[in-house]
């Protein structure tokens, strides 16, 4: 079941059309990825899904109802920009946000104590938010985004300012989250982040929806069938005597090991290739090149820039 | 609803808790009180010396006509020592030497000095000689002094209003001013100081980002009215604050100095000084005064006043603060606004600038017309009310004031709703107006 649906969203501003009639579903209790270039839309997306701004026209649908801001309460958004009162004490400011999403004072404590303890900043919270290094803030952020337990979470780059070790930690938290049944919506440029997390993934640019679907599938599609082959033997003679099915398309050697970049052309399988090239030498390793995430985005969008005309 | 209920709380109790807050509540009233107890303290501890005025009367005319004062002496020297006192002045231990030519006419009189000799001094020793030398030319012409004493008169009109039951009423024109223009005042103080920390709030979660944060949670305009109606509670606050502060202030220092000494107020101490004659007369005068102050005090509509205080101190307040929050939400920095302030300002210190010929004037056409427009009413009705204003008048006043506050409020809810979210733009009236016309 799809706890969001985006039927048709048109959004314009004054000079430019930020988003054209975008269809998005989001499935349930998965991690979605919503990938785009600079100034692609995806801000606006977010905030029409947050119902901070309004579309021209389409719909957005939380668990089939149209979005009310009744609503706000299930949903947890963690914006890209993001910012806390300065002179504040972190406590009572994780406080009031938490109040203003509708907990209690008494509910919104216990939650916090919880949570400061786990992300071992429980002993600032008397401190003022400007102690605080940038990491930290952006934990005090985080928690205030999912303390009252929202179906549907928004990171957008939730990851900019942090460690490698409290990036982990999020990574964790992100997971643990799914796992207990909330949806994600996930904005990142970092790719790597995006294969290690994402079920699907939508591609937004110039304003328009390019891709979606499942992680995995899409990964299928895009792949080459380009295959890196690490070889002992005598690479020369095989290369001599090869068919018209495969493409070499480039060639290393290494510690006395040749890997050789194959292009399967005409259907044929690896297994073909190896019957082939078993009696020149040993077969070490056998890799099909599955492109990267960044792979596609890189692609898909330097061939969206022709077609806009 | 509970929501806008806890942004109102935060921002007051923000406030509230800032040094500069407590700061300026403790200083506000001390300072007030100083302007009143300052003064007083300075006539108490006035203990000049004893000053001594050598007179060196060539005249030989003047020798009865200077009276000792307090404080003030007069010796007659020897008219063969002059010079030599001259040379060897500050020895001498005069506080200045007097000289009177060899003529009646009283011309060139000359008071030398090591000093510029103060004006009290100077204007006692012209009165004595005034006095001698009047008394002479009356006698000269046969004038009787007392008679002539006896046709001096004092108007003093008293100012009388005839309330509607045909009751009368003293009433004091001078007090009633006074009343409205500190009303005024505070108005046109506090409408610029709470206006203006309205958009630093707005402009400060800009920047901060934590707008962002905020408008996932609220709506944007519940945002800006939690921040104007909590920092109109701090306004209030500080200004009851102010009162009940100045007010203990005043009464302790009060109580201290009159057991100490029978206090006397600065001007009781300048008419003292000078000497003037017909002391007397003006010593009931300012009796007169006085009573007539209090009894116009006493008069005054207070429950209109109070009422009219509040009604337009929040009214001039949520009209200006919703204005300067839009203002606050449509720049990055505190130095873009100086564009958008303007047309704020303006009308602002207008009225405030215009408050002399309105109060010259209340019922006048500049009056009339200010006390009406929303944009300035809120500062001069107050100066009128205490004069007494026409019931049509202060309820069409209010009714537009009301209605011009709903309508800035919800102008400046459309800009502030896009504004917040907009950055690093150079925004401009155009701008501003295009974001007026978007539906959502």
């Amino acid at each position: 079941m799809d706890i969001l649906e985006i039927k048709n969203v048109s959004k314009s501003f004054v000079n430019h059309k930020a988003l054209i009639d975008i269809d998005l579903s989001i499935p349930e209790a998965k991690i979605f990825g919503l990938l785009g270039p600079n100034g692609a839309g995806k801000t606006t997306l977010i905030r029409i899904i947050n119902h901070i701004t309004m579309p021209d026209s389409g719909e957005v649908l939380l668990k089939g109802q149209r979005l009310n801001s009744s609503h706000i309460s299930r949903i947890g958004y963690l914006p890209e920009e993001r910012g806390l009162y300065k002179k504040m004490k972190t406590g009572e400011q994780a406080l009031y946000f938490a109040q203003l999403k509708g907990l209690s004072r008494a509910d919104a404590l216990k939650k916090l104590k919880y949570w400061f303890e786990k992300f071992e900043i429980g002993s600032w919270w008397n401190k003022k938010v400007e102690e605080l290094s940038k990491g930290m803030q952006q934990k005090v952020q985080f928690i205030v985004t999912i303390l009252h337990e929202p179906e549907l979470l928004i990171f957008d780059e939730p990851f900019s300012g942090f460690d490698p070790i409290n990036t982990n930690l999020l990574k964790q938290e992100i997971l643990e989250l799914k796992r207990k049944g909330s949806t994600i919506l996930f904005s990142t440029h970092n790719m790597a982040s995006v294969e290690e997390l994402c079920d699907n993934i939508a591609l937004i640019n110039k304003s328009k929806k390019i891709l979606d679907g499942d992680l995995h599938e899409i990964k299928e599609t895009y792949k080459s069938n380009v295959f890196d082959i690490t070889f002992q033997g005598n690479f020369d003679k095989f290369s001599a005597s090869l068919s018209a099915n495969y493409q070499i398309i480039e060639v290393s050697n290494k510690n006395g090991n040749t890997t050789g970049r194959f292009k399967l052309l005409n259907e044929t399988t690896t297994n073909q290739l190896i019957t082939e090239l078993l009696p020149y030498g040993h077969i070490v390793s056998l890799n099909e090149l599955i492109p990267s995430v960044n792979d596609i985005f890189i692609k898909l969008v330097e061939e969206d820039i022709p077609n806009k005309g | 609803m509970s929501k806008i209920n806890h942004i109102i709380k935060r921002e007051y109790l923000s406030r509230v808790r800032k040094k500069s807050f407590i700061i300026m509540s403790i200083l506000g009233p001390i300072l007030m009180a100083a302007l009143f107890i300052v003064p007083a303290l300075l006539a108490m501890m006035d203990t000049d010396d004893e000053k001594t005025v050598a007179i060196a009367d060539y005249s030989n005319h003047y020798k009865t006509s200077f009276k000792d004062k307090e404080k003030l002496k007069f010796v007659f020297v020897n008219i063969d020592s002059v010079e030599n006192l001259k040379l060897n002045f500050t020895k001498a231990k005069y506080y200045a030497l007097l000289i009177i030519p060899d003529s009646t006419s009283a011309n060139n009189i000359q008071l030398l000095s090591n000093m510029q000799p103060d004006i009290n001094t100077k204007m006692y020793i012209n009165s004595m000689i005034e006095g001698k030398l009047r008394s002479e030319k009356l006698l000269a012409l046969g004038i009787d002094e007392t008679k002539l004493n006896s046709i001096n008169v004092n108007v003093d009109i008293k100012t009388i209003k005839i309330k509607s039951d045909g009751s009368e009423q003293i009433s004091s024109t001078e007090v009633i001013m006074g009343v409205g223009f500190v009303a005024a005042l505070i108005i046109y103080m506090f409408i610029f100081i709470y206006g203006a920390q309205v958009m630093r709030g707005v402009i400060e979660e800009k920047t901060n980002r934590v707008v962002e944060i905020l408008v996932s949670s609220v709506k944007p305009f519940q945002l800006m009215m939690g921040k104007i109606i909590g920092i109109a509670m701090v306004a209030l606050t500080q200004f009851a604050l102010w009162i009940v502060l100045t007010l203990t202030i005043v009464s302790v220092a009060q109580l201290a100095m009159n057991d100490a000494k029978v206090v006397k107020t600065p001007t009781e101490q300048m008419m003292q000084a000078s000497n003037v004659p017909s002391d007397m007369q003006n010593m009931d005068k300012k009796g007169d005064f006085l009573s007539d102050a209090m009894s116009t005090l006493a008069n005054l509509p207070f429950g209109l006043m109070i009422f009219g205080f509040i009604f337009y101190f929040l009214g001039g307040y949520l009209l200006y603060a919703s204005l300067f929050a839009a203002i606050g939400s449509a720049v990055d920095n505190e130095t873009d606004t100086q564009q958008f302030m303007l047309p704020l300002t303006v009308p602002l210190i207008l009225s405030f600038v215009m408050a002399q010929f309105i109060i010259q004037n209340p019922d006048g056409p500049l009056a009339f017309w200010f006390s009406i427009i929303p944009f300035t009413s809120p500062i001069v009705m107050l100066m009128r009310i205490p004069f007494g204003v026409p019931a049509w008048e202060l309820i069409l006043s209010m009714v537009l004031l009301a209605a011009t506050f709903l309508g800035t409020t919800w102008l400046a809810g459309k800009i502030f709703r896009i504004g917040i979210l907009m950055y690093g733009k150079k925004v401009n009236y155009r701008e501003l107006w295009k974001w007026l016309r978007y539906d959502n």
